[in-house]
């Protein structure tokens, strides 16, 4: 079934890379550029994902009133109180309160 | 110092650690378990992505993928993206501090981004087996657990209330990416990222991740090569 062959794909590569890294460690601590890229790929690849999670929103005036509070809402809650999960559940609150309301 | 009976002191300091943590995700993972059933899946979904794959960030994104049925090569790919930071993980998880084959692998299994913070905090230097893996255990509970519990909410609930609940994935990110830059404060490398994303959107909005994430790397590889960082061992 293709939904299980997703989740055996991903379950398999997420163990793998937290497994496997232990048999290696000393010439993971030794490369620099992985060095380097550990401490630039995270914010890179999250700032790509919040954009990959919008790719299919047509730019509407709604949308971008939705969209735009909600991303406002959750980035100030997070940078004021940084609980993360009061975060997502307000800004995900305020989208779809917006949306049900303009929509 | 290593402590093997199971009093309840070492129990009582690791889940005083732990349990800011755990309170954290159980809302998150009710988020997604209702996003499962807004997707689309069954309720039991919400369990098998958030036992099996225990990957929290992951599991949203496949959601979507489960569901519009991208090839298998680009679930493949995202995974290996999304958790390649686990990678590091390895260089101050305290395996060694874990007794067991089994324990062993489920330590590496469970070693989640919440997993690897509090288990490489000062006050887990000195962690047992026992506190280490009791801590990975808490935190999946409450993970499947909430997922589960989100899932069949979402469906008894009538799902047209729910419409833009996909949102939390999208503030997910925003949040994971605030807290990346306050952990390295690096204008250049978000411009690059979302210069990447924009050009990729233009290109093809269906191939977005792929060619978003081809070209940042490709640019932070040319970017280290050209001017490394003094790395602080």
């Amino acid at each position: 079934m293709a939904i299980a062959a997703v989740v055996a794909v991903a379950a398999a590569i997420t163990w793998g890379l937290r497994a496997l890294p232990f048999a290696a460690l000393a010439p993971l601590r030794q490369n620099a550029l992985l060095a380097q890229l550990r401490l630039t790929m995270p914010l890179g690849i999250m700032v790509i994902l919040t954009i990959y999670t919008m790719s299919g929103v047509d730019a509407t005036g709604t949308n971008l009133v939705t969209y735009g509070a909600g991303i406002v809402v959750t980035a100030a809650l997070q940078l004021w109180k940084r609980h993360v999960s009061v975060s997502i559940l307000v800004g995900t609150a305020v989208h779809m309160a917006l949306t049900a309301w303009l929509g | 110092m290593d402590d093997p009976t199971p009093d309840l002191g070492p129990a009582e300091r690791a889940f005083a650690v732990a349990a800011p943590v755990g309170l954290g995700l159980f809302p998150l993972g009710l988020a997604f378990g209702a996003l499962v059933v807004h997707a689309g899946l069954s309720w039991w979904w919400a369990t098998v992505f958030s036992t099996v794959v225990y990957a929290g960030s992951l599991e949203f994104l496949l959601v979507g993928m489960a569901v519009s049925g991208v090839p298998l090569a680009q679930v493949a790919l995202s995974t290996l993206l999304v958790n390649s930071r686990h990678v590091f993980y390895a260089l101050s998880f305290p395996l060694h501090n874990v007794d067991g084959k089994l324990a062993k692998a489920y330590a590496t299994f469970a070693l989640t981004d919440e997993a690897y913070a509090v288990t490489t905090s000062p006050e887990a230097q000195r962690w047992t087996s026992k506190q280490v893996i009791g801590v990975q255990v808490f935190f999946q509970v409450c993970w499947v657990g909430g997922a589960t519990l989100g899932a069949l909410a979402g469906s008894v609930l009538p799902l047209d209330r729910l419409d833009g609940l996909d949102f939390a994935l999208t503030a997910l990110f925003v949040v994971l990416a605030i807290e990346a830059y306050r952990d390295r404060p690096d204008r250049l490398t978000a411009a690059v990222a979302v210069a990447c994303s924009v050009v990729a959107l233009a290109i093809s909005r269906e191939h977005v991740l792929l060619l978003a994430f081809a070209g940042f790397t490709a640019v932070q590889v040319v970017r280290a090569r050209r001017d490394p960082i003094v790395i602080p061992s």
